[in-house]
């Protein structure tokens, strides 16, 4: 336990300096991590990070994909405050519109992209406007509903396949047939001789440099808007949405923003997932999805970015990396979750905005009805005082 | 590399050899993940299970045995040119093994025999387990494509991880032979490299429908089905075919999650029709089957392939499912009575195995017999073998092993089962078949 | 339309039988969201345990063949009992275990939602790959596939109305249910403890400086929710004598959506709600086929709530006699 708090107490002091430091400092951080993240599919990673299952393949999705969806998902549950429970909705629009569009109406996978994002982003209003007055769990439960809804409706819809899905989708065209050149220090990695946008069936990296963009660009608009008036009135809302009422912010139109930019996430998730899945089925869209990218947000520290990535990473990687276990991994993964939860309920790395938050009051989505707290915050002490 | 984890491990080498007995994985029956056949009892099964687990364990000292003198000599990977790797693909941990672990092991069978008459360039066997999900099945593919060098696939055992990984061997230029997928569209897709030794379910469904309108004579069918991708497109097809010979019907719809049928059980007893057909598994099958019964409806219950087990009977309860009929493109055949090739087979998959044939071992065993008449010809390429397999004619156990060109069975027969208690003998082929 | 014409009275009586499952188990979801404000997620697996003791007890009963009318009800008692001991222990044992800890150190209402879909999963799993395995004779593997309970009821129709038939088993279901659910109503609203949940779950604050011993409020909220879900399980296994590790899945989110239809928090709104929602599936499928089911059921519960945002009968456990 005290080991477990110096390292946690260490880690905060680092995040504290990182917090102030410069840019001249952190530019080339961010440079590192990218170069990171371009070299992660190399084969002397894979080896290690995934025996028995293509690495790169893993990396695209779950391992990319949950943590694209997870980002989205922190926007609606870590930003303002909304628990949604049914986020596999927008992630099987995105990948619908994929294959819709480009199945059976021949379109190119850079014009649906916008139109995917957009059509996504348009459900989101639909569903928000009329549930988005209703307050917490139950919008949770008409969120659940919603995503049951759009999986039934593709199920029993034949123009979209019904319970077959859609086979045969397009995979990107093909942007320049460059390749890695084959010498030092890229064949040492086992990346030479890749072509990075030449979008086959059988090579999985091109794809993942796709969603590696996608992310990129993903958490750079996501944290200015953050950093921005929305990012303000978000925070408003999930501390206090009667306060923030109060004091003029139009708290609807703003949880209808955050709905709409979480959807569109989603949305693009879906579209660049169905470009190299080749055939989608509605079984790929259970409620299950929803859960663990919900798991992954909370787990990874909801409301804070690079948290929020840790947790998806290991919510898809880990029951990948443990195949060796079989059956129990999924057992162990549950455990985790528990155990996690009760060590570190605010998450890996929690967010600072909401740590600070935490010690005044409940926190974004308040605390256990039960959970009293005395005059001084700590409700140990309250406890004590009335147990026995 | 040799590696053989067990029985947990899921990367399992099996290199059958002469003598030698190496199960992979958790497959043995020991653990009694091989489905009780047709024929074997169900109900005193708690002795027997006892007497396999401890078979189980003794096989278990056996394969490591095995193993470790297996690794002495196997040191050269697949990469050398006396040796060529096929690969099996399916559901072997997850909820549906019990009808993928009879064709691996008829294809272990057919590759064993092969490797024991000594030839020239012998056959390696690596088994993946997809667990029947296309998101785990196509990594797993490029993993057989890349590193482990197959060439071939028998499988994948499921049509819908078909439709993911297909097109990744498609471009790997690698010929796969299912011997359970029996989607229809899957040969519609115009791959090259696709093959199944199985009919689809447009074979499956007319052969039924005709069996359902001659066989029994039902002039009003009712076709429920679980609204999944292998369900519905089989449901559609018997209905169009009975409509076709003139019989009335209706469709309902079961969630298979669910476990109250009655809206559906309530259609169908409005109906009161001659025969009810479902398009489904089994599991929901003996569900239906119960509440059709407790309804007082009493027609004629038939259902097809995913429902050739005996879980159906035991989910119906006692005899409540008796007289029910399934129809499979497969051939399952203890006794042997259906060809000297089948006898042949039969005896040794139970010599092997310890346990009577189950569904889609024969296909299994075909499927595996396909890729060894490629090599045997002197094939070792997987472009080469996919251009002789579309010129193949060989008798196999199950059927004559040709394809069609776009990789279905060049015939297939619709064989009939019907539920006795806890077995399932074969009452015979669609077409003719008429039950006492 | 016909159809749902045809099959108007029949679907009656099958939506009410239903229903009164669902209000069961929404009862667990409603009380321990009333005093702890939380969607008890692994709350359906409480269920599927309490199932699975069922099997069990019908086979220490050495029960091997259908019992007659009046025998099952006595036995069905019996079953109750046994799976409302399981079900209400399990639900106790999982408070302490992935609840109390992120109560004591203060973990917000999503950490605890997170661990009970971690104490779900956990649940489901230990059901497939140990306790089936090894206390319900399925090897490895087999732990996936549905367990059959021994033959013990074989459903007599005890009358008919017109076409309407009147089966025993669905009929035990419904006056069961509502046996239970006055019972549990007059438990909140009459004793000393009752008054403990209701005075937590409508200021827990003041009902500790009242003297309320929260931490045995919240462990009996959990035990009774837990022994309704047991008992929803007794009534289902005399129905469908089949169980499976993911019986309660499906299962426990129509609970969860009958206990919001109904004004979650509300015990009435619970037994309202179950109902409400059974009759809807059961018409909904006789218009719409039952593929459009949940669908039908959903878009309801997102017209209800858009009309009355707190359910049909609103929320609070406190105002249970209102």
């Amino acid at each position: 336990m005290a080991s477990l708090r110096a390292v946690t107490g260490t880690v905060a002091r680092v995040r504290d300096g990182w917090a102030s430091a410069p840019g001249r400092v952190r530019w080339p951080v961010y440079a590192l991590l990218v170069l990171g993240a371009l070299i992660l599919p190399a084969d002397s990673i894979g080896s290690f990070m995934s025996p028995s299952s293509n690495w790169s393949d893993l990396l695209f999705f779950p391992i990319g994909g949950y943590i694209l969806l997870a980002i989205g998902l922190n926007v609606v549950v870590g930003q303002a405050g909304l628990l949604d429970l049914g986020y596999v909705a927008f992630f099987a629009i995105g990948a619908y519109s994929m294959a819709v569009l480009g199945k059976l109406h021949g379109w190119d996978f850079w014009a649906i992209v916008p139109v995917g994002i957009v059509i996504a982003a348009a459900s989101g209003v639909i569903l928000g406007a009329p549930t988005l007055r209703l307050r917490g769990d139950y919008l949770a439960i008409v969120t659940l509903g919603f995503g049951e809804i759009i999986r039934i409706v593709a199920q029993n819809t034949d123009s979209i396949g019904g319970p077959n899905g859609i086979s045969g989708i397009p995979h990107p065209p093909t942007l320049t047939e460059w390749a890695v050149p084959d010498v030092q220090p890229f064949s040492g990695l086992g990346l030479g001789g890749l072509q990075p946008f030449t979008y086959g069936a059988l090579d999985s990296r091109p794809y993942y440099y796709l969603m590696l963009l996608a992310i990129i660009v993903v958490i750079v608009f996501v944290v200015r808007l953050n950093r921005s008036r929305v990012g303000r009135a978000w925070a408003a809302i999930r501390e206090d949405e009667d306060a923030a009422e109060l004091m003029g912010v139009p708290t609807f139109k703003f949880k209808l923003a955050a709905f709409a930019i979480g959807a569109a996430i989603g949305g693009l998730t879906g579209v660049i997932y169905g470009s190299q899945a080749t055939s989608i089925i509605p079984k790929n869209f259970e409620f299950m999805v929803s859960a663990l990218i919900l798991a992954a947000v909370v787990l990874g520290g909801s409301g804070n970015l690079p948290g929020v990535i840790l947790g998806a990473f290991l919510v898809a990687w880990l029951p990948e990396r443990f195949r060796a276990l079989n059956d129990y991994r999924v057992l162990f993964f549950g455990l985790a979750l528990v155990v996690m939860m009760a060590l570190r309920p605010e998450g890996l790395l929690p967010s600072r905005r909401r740590k600070a938050e935490l010690q005044e009051g409940t926190g974004g989505m308040g605390g256990l009805g039960a959970e009293v707290a005395g005059p001084d915050g700590d409700p140990h002490e309250a406890k004590a005082e009335v147990t026995g | 590399m040799c590696r053989v984890l067990l029985p947990l491990g899921r990367e399992v080498y099996d290199i059958p050899g002469p003598g030698v007995t190496v199960f992979s994985g958790r497959a043995f029956t020991g653990l009694g993940l091989v489905p009780d056949p047709p024929g074997s009892g169900w109900k005193g099964d708690t002795l027997r299970r006892n007497i396999m687990r401890a078979t189980g364990a003794v096989a278990l000292s056996a394969v490591l045995a095995v193993s470790a003198s297996a690794c002495g000599g196997d040191s050269g990977g697949s990469g050398d040119k006396n040796s060529v790797t096929i690969g099996f693909m399916g559901d072997l941990t997850g909820e549906s093994a019990g009808i993928v672990i009879p064709p691996k092991q008829g294809a272990a069978l057919a590759i064993e025999e092969y490797n024991a008459t000594n030839p020239k360039v012998k056959i390696k066997f690596k088994t993946y387990d997809s667990q029947g999900k296309g998101e785990q099945a196509v990594p797993l593919a490029k993993t057989a494509l890349t590193k482990d060098k197959i060439v071939g696939l028998i499988g994948p055992a499921f049509s819908g991880e078909s439709q993911q990984v297909d097109p990744v061997l498609e471009e790997g230029k690698v010929p796969s032979i299912s011997p359970s997928a029996t989607n229809a569209a899957l040969s519609k897709n115009g791959w090259k490299f696709f093959h199944r030794i199985v009919g689809n379910d447009d074979v499956q469904g007319s052969g039924i429908g005709t069996f359902i309108t001659n066989g029994l004579g039902a002039k009003k069918v009712f076709v429920v089905h679980d609204n999944s991708e292998y369900g519905k497109p089989l449901g559609t097809t018997v209905e169009s075919t009975v409509k076709a010979a003139g019989a009335t019907t209706q469709v309902g719809v079961i969630d298979p999650n669910a476990s109250d049928y009655s809206a559906t059980v309530n259609q169908v007893k409005a109906f009161a029709p001659d025969a009810v057909f479902f398009g489904g598994y089994y599991a929901q099958a003996g569900k239906l089957v119960k509440q059709l019964r407790q309804a007082g409806v009493k027609s004629r219950f038939l259902s097809g392939d995913g429902s050739l087990d005996p879980g159906l009977a035991k989910g119906a309860g006692g005899t409540v499912a008796d007289g029910s009929v399934i129809g499979c493109p497969c051939l399952i055949d203890p006794t042997g009575k259906a060809s000297p090739a089948s006898k042949k087979f039969s005896e040794a998959y139970k010599a092997k195995y310890k346990t009577d044939t189950a569904i889609y071992s024969a296909e299994g065993y075909d499927a595996a017999s396909a890729f060894i008449a490629a090599i045997k010809a002197g094939n070792t390429k997987a472009e080469d073998i996919n251009k002789f397999l579309s010129t193949v004619d060989v008798p196999g156990v199950s059927k004559q092993i040709k394809f069609t060109p776009t990789g279905d069975p060049a015939s297939s027969a619709i064989y009939v089962y019907e539920i006795k208690g806890a077995t399932l003998p074969l009452v015979g082929d669609a077409k003719t078949a008429k039950l006492k | 339309m016909q159809n749902f014409l045809d099959q108007f009275w029949p679907s009656t009586v099958d939506g009410l039988s239903l229903g009164a499952i669902y209000a069961l188990v929404a009862l667990g979801y409603t009380m321990v969201y009333g005093v702890l404000r939380l969607i008890n997620f692994a709350h359906s697996e409480i269920f599927m345990i309490g199932t699975f003791a069922v099997v069990g007890a019908v086979e220490a009963l050495g029960i091997n063949s259908p019992v007659g009318t009046l025998a099952l009800i006595g036995l069905i008692v019996v079953l109750a009992v046994v799976a409302a001991v399981a079900a209400g222990g399990s639900a106790v044992l999982l408070e302490l275990v992935a609840y109390r800890p992120l109560r004591r150190s203060g973990g917000s209402r999503l950490a605890a939602l997170i661990s009970a879909i971690g104490a779900s999963l956990f649940l489901q799993q230990l059901f497939a790959i140990v306790v089936i395995p090894r206390f319900f004779d399925r090897p490895l593997a087999g732990g996936h596939l549905p367990v059959q309970s021994n033959d013990f009821t074989d459903p007599v129709n005890l009358f008919s109305i017109g076409s309407v038939d009147f089966r025993s088993d669905k009929v035990i279901i419904f006056v069961g249910a509502l046996l239970m659910m006055v019972a549990l109503d007059q438990f909140v609203s009459r004793t000393r403890l009752g008054r403990g949940i209701r005075a937590t779950a409508q200021d827990p604050e003041t009902a500790v400086l009242m003297g309320v011993n929260i931490d045995r409020i919240v462990m009996a909220t959990f035990a009774l929710g837990g022994a309704m879900a047991g008992v929803a399980a007794a009534l289902y296994m005399m129905r469908f004598e089949e169980t499976v590790y993911t019986v309660g899945f499906l299962l426990g989110i129509k609970a969860f959506t009958a206990a919001v239809l109904g004004g979650i928090g509300n015990l009435r709104g619970a037994l309202i709600g179950g109902m409400a929602l059974g009759l809807l599936e059961m018409y909904g499928s006789s218009i719409f086929g039952a593929e459009w089911r949940d669908v039908v059921a959903f878009s309801v519960l997102v017209l209800v709530l858009m009309f009355r945002p707190t359910g049909i009968l609103g929320e609070s456990l406190q105002r249970a006699r209102a």
